[in-house]
């Protein structure tokens, strides 16, 4: 049994040398897909070269169309899949082609939520053996203390204790991501996956759970990676965003720079395509071309460059890096021009 | 700090539970009396009127088959040679001390009925678990990890199933040699692809869901996963065909006596003495209907339980 679970939740603290919770290096992953018999085997790449820091008690933001590679991301940081390339390093340390046991520990302080809570918590289990799981693989605690500790846990997500004999089916959905958020916490874990928590909820209820991840938070100081694509949510929540294009980033910094004067022009997009109420709030609408471009032929170049409308030359045969521009990270080669408007 | 939360958020939780909560049954289970999960279990099947009529006959079949000896009128091999072919005590010609009749060597249909439960529950019982039991765990395997294990699995159960049932018994059976014991592992064999193929379709299914993911993320082992996780989200399918599976291991078992490679003579078997009397339905019709009745009594009662045991152990037909 580990020191850090006996209590219900505690204060994480940051690592002693004030660096990231987790950080990602040059992060990529590629899929082998199978064409059939005469063709060639395909590689998608879901994942190319996506660095980012997440620090403790904070939350990053990934946006990004569907199939942009937000869950891989997910599925990564989980540590259920391993890297093609690149580094992954939680707590400084680095687990992309750590062997089993080294990623069994590791696997217990990155949690995650899942979108779906009718799909994510097991229909013949009662709430509370799906709250002790965890504790039953990861710890020697008794059978007492784990159900003490999650009776604890429900009462800490704003469930009554009294419903644990309960099965999921009985909850609504806003009560089952209570229950899924629970679940992640019981190992007391550095980092909380969020893969659109709140997507599958209704409006009124996404706000309480909104409110719960923020308050929780605030108390025990978990980090969030969290996953939507949903632009409010992302602004009521995010200390950092990152926008991710096929698989690459686009744009990454603080929330507030991203939101109020992107520099790339994918990040533009997106934020026009958010409904405003007010006729003099909405920016000029630059309206994207065409569909995402297959991951198993990205196109040459800046990925993006078959959708943009401030395409030049050089997009199509040199692949932008990130750079800093104006306090955040922007994968564009006229991002300057985005920002000043010339272009 | 917690008892903030604890305010909070109960009360959200409260209002998302309003209504819930004027209901009697719901009120019940939030004063925190969680019921044995037998009894909850029992008053989800009682509610099924046929399941309960057939774990009724199904009882009473039990009954007759542990207490044979003292239930059946007359030995079950005993032949009475003045009595034979004699009819039903209520037919006209009939005799009350042979109430369904003799057969065409004068023994007692009654009781040869009455053991011959035992022989056929003993035929699905162990049928039934021996097929289950290895369908389980191979068509868990296939499902569960994919790749050459699952080609491996599933190509070999396609050639079993490729083969007629019938033939592959009985040539299971010239292998291991006649006989009841032999019968069964031949029969067994047989339905073991059904078991297996079935296993693995809810195993797949179930793989993908969100709930195994995160339990894997806990750090579950593949065992725990398997067994515990997957396992148990799959068993409703398996429930049926296992019901249905004791009426077809009852009919193969009968199917092997009738070609000499099952239960041997005088052995009191449902099949074969359905078989055995085949030559004589023109003229005396009970030395069929009986054991036929038997034996169609015997599966629509596991079927109807089978129904009710699925609605009963499925949480989501619960309310």
């Amino acid at each position: 049994m580990t020191d850090a679970v006996v209590t219900p939740l505690q204060k994480i603290e940051a690592p002693a040398d004030g660096g990231p919770l987790l950080e990602a290096r040059g992060l990529t992953k590629h899929y082998k897909v199978q064409r059939g018999m005469f063709q060639e085997d395909a590689t998608v790449r879901a994942l190319d070269g996506v660095s980012f820091a997440l620090h403790a008690g904070r939350t990053l933001a990934v946006v990004g169309e569907s199939g942009c590679g937000k869950s891989t991301l997910a599925r990564q940081v989980t540590l259920i899949e391993q890297p093609t390339a690149g580094e992954f390093l939680l707590e400084g340390e680095n687990l992309a082609g750590a062997p089993a046991d080294k990623l069994k520990q590791a696997r217990t302080k990155v949690q995650i939520v899942f979108q779906d809570p009718y799909g994510s918590l097991n229909p013949r289990k009662k709430v509370l053996s799906i709250l002790e799981e965890p504790l039953v693989i990861n710890t020697k605690m008794s059978q007492e203390e784990r159900r003490d500790r999650a009776r604890e846990m429900m009462r800490v997500v704003g469930l009554r204790p009294e419903f644990a004999a309960r099965y999921p089916h009985m909850f609504s959905g806003g009560q089952r991501q209570r229950i899924a958020i629970a679940r992640a916490l019981m190992l007391n874990p550095r980092v909380v996956v969020a893969d659109e928590p709140v997507s599958a909820l209704d409006v009124s209820v996404q706000a309480q759970v909104l409110n719960l991840l923020m308050d929780l938070q605030e108390e025990f100081g978990v980090a969030y990676l969290f996953i939507s694509h949903d632009l409010s949510v992302v602004r009521h929540i995010a200390d950092d965003v990152m926008v991710m294009y096929l698989g690459m980033v686009a744009e990454h910094g603080p929330k507030d720079a991203i939101f109020d004067n992107p520099a790339h022009p994918y990040t533009r997009a997106l934020m026009a395509s958010t409904p405003k109420i007010n006729a003099s709030d909405r920016a000029k609408k630059v309206p994207l071309k065409g569909e995402l471009p297959s991951p198993l032929n990205p196109p040459s170049g800046c990925r993006f460059h078959t959708r943009c409308p401030y395409v030049i030359d050089r997009c199509r045969t040199e692949v932008p890096a990130v750079r800093d521009v104006a306090g955040r990270g922007v994968a564009c080669h006229r991002a300057e021009d985005v920002l000043a408007g010339t272009a | 700090m917690v008892d903030q939360y604890k305010q909070a958020n109960v009360a959200e939780a409260a209002a998302d539970h309003a209504a819930e909560v004027a209901e009697a049954h719901e009120a019940a289970t939030i004063a925190g009396t969680p019921r044995h999960p037998l009894a909850e279990f029992w008053e989800y099947f009682t509610e099924n009127k046929g399941a309960l009529a057939g774990l009724l006959f199904i009882g009473v079949l039990l009954v007759t088959a542990l207490f044979a000896p003292w239930i059946a009128p007359h030995s079950p091999i005993e032949q009475y040679r003045d009595a034979l072919l004699l009819p039903p005590a209520f037919v006209e010609g009939g005799n009350w001390s042979y109430p369904l009749g003799t057969d065409d060597v004068g023994r007692d249909i009654f009781s040869r009925i009455i053991w011959g439960s035992r022989l056929s529950l003993l035929v699905g019982v162990i049928v039934v678990t021996l097929s289950l039991a290895a369908g389980i765990v191979l068509g868990l395997s296939a499902g569960y990890f994919r790749g050459w294990v699952d080609v491996a699995i599933m190509r070999l159960m396609d050639i079993m199933l490729a083969i007629p049932s019938l033939l592959l018994a009985i040539a299971v059976v010239a292998i291991l040699g006649p006989g009841l014991e032999n019968a069964i592992v031949a029969i067994a064999i047989v339905v073991l692809p059904h078991y297996v193929r079935l296993t693995r379709a809810a195993v797949i299914t179930e793989s993908s869901k969100d709930y195994v993911t995160s339990s894997r993320i806990a750090g579950a082992s593949n065992s725990r996963l398997m067994f515990n996780t997957i396992l148990p989200n799959c068993m409703a399918p398996l429930i049926v065909q296992a019901t249905l599976g004791f009426s077809t291991a009852i009919l193969d078992a009968a199917a092997l006596g009738f070609l000499g490679l099952g239960a041997q003579p005088p052995t009191p078997e449902w099949g074969s003495m359905l078989a055995d009397s085949l030559q004589f339905v023109q003229r005396a019709w009970w030395v069929v209907t009986f054991p036929g009745l038997a034996i169609l009594l015997t599966v629509l009662a596991f079927n109807l339980m089978g129904d009710g045991l699925r609605d009963a152990l499925d949480p989501k037909m619960k309310r």
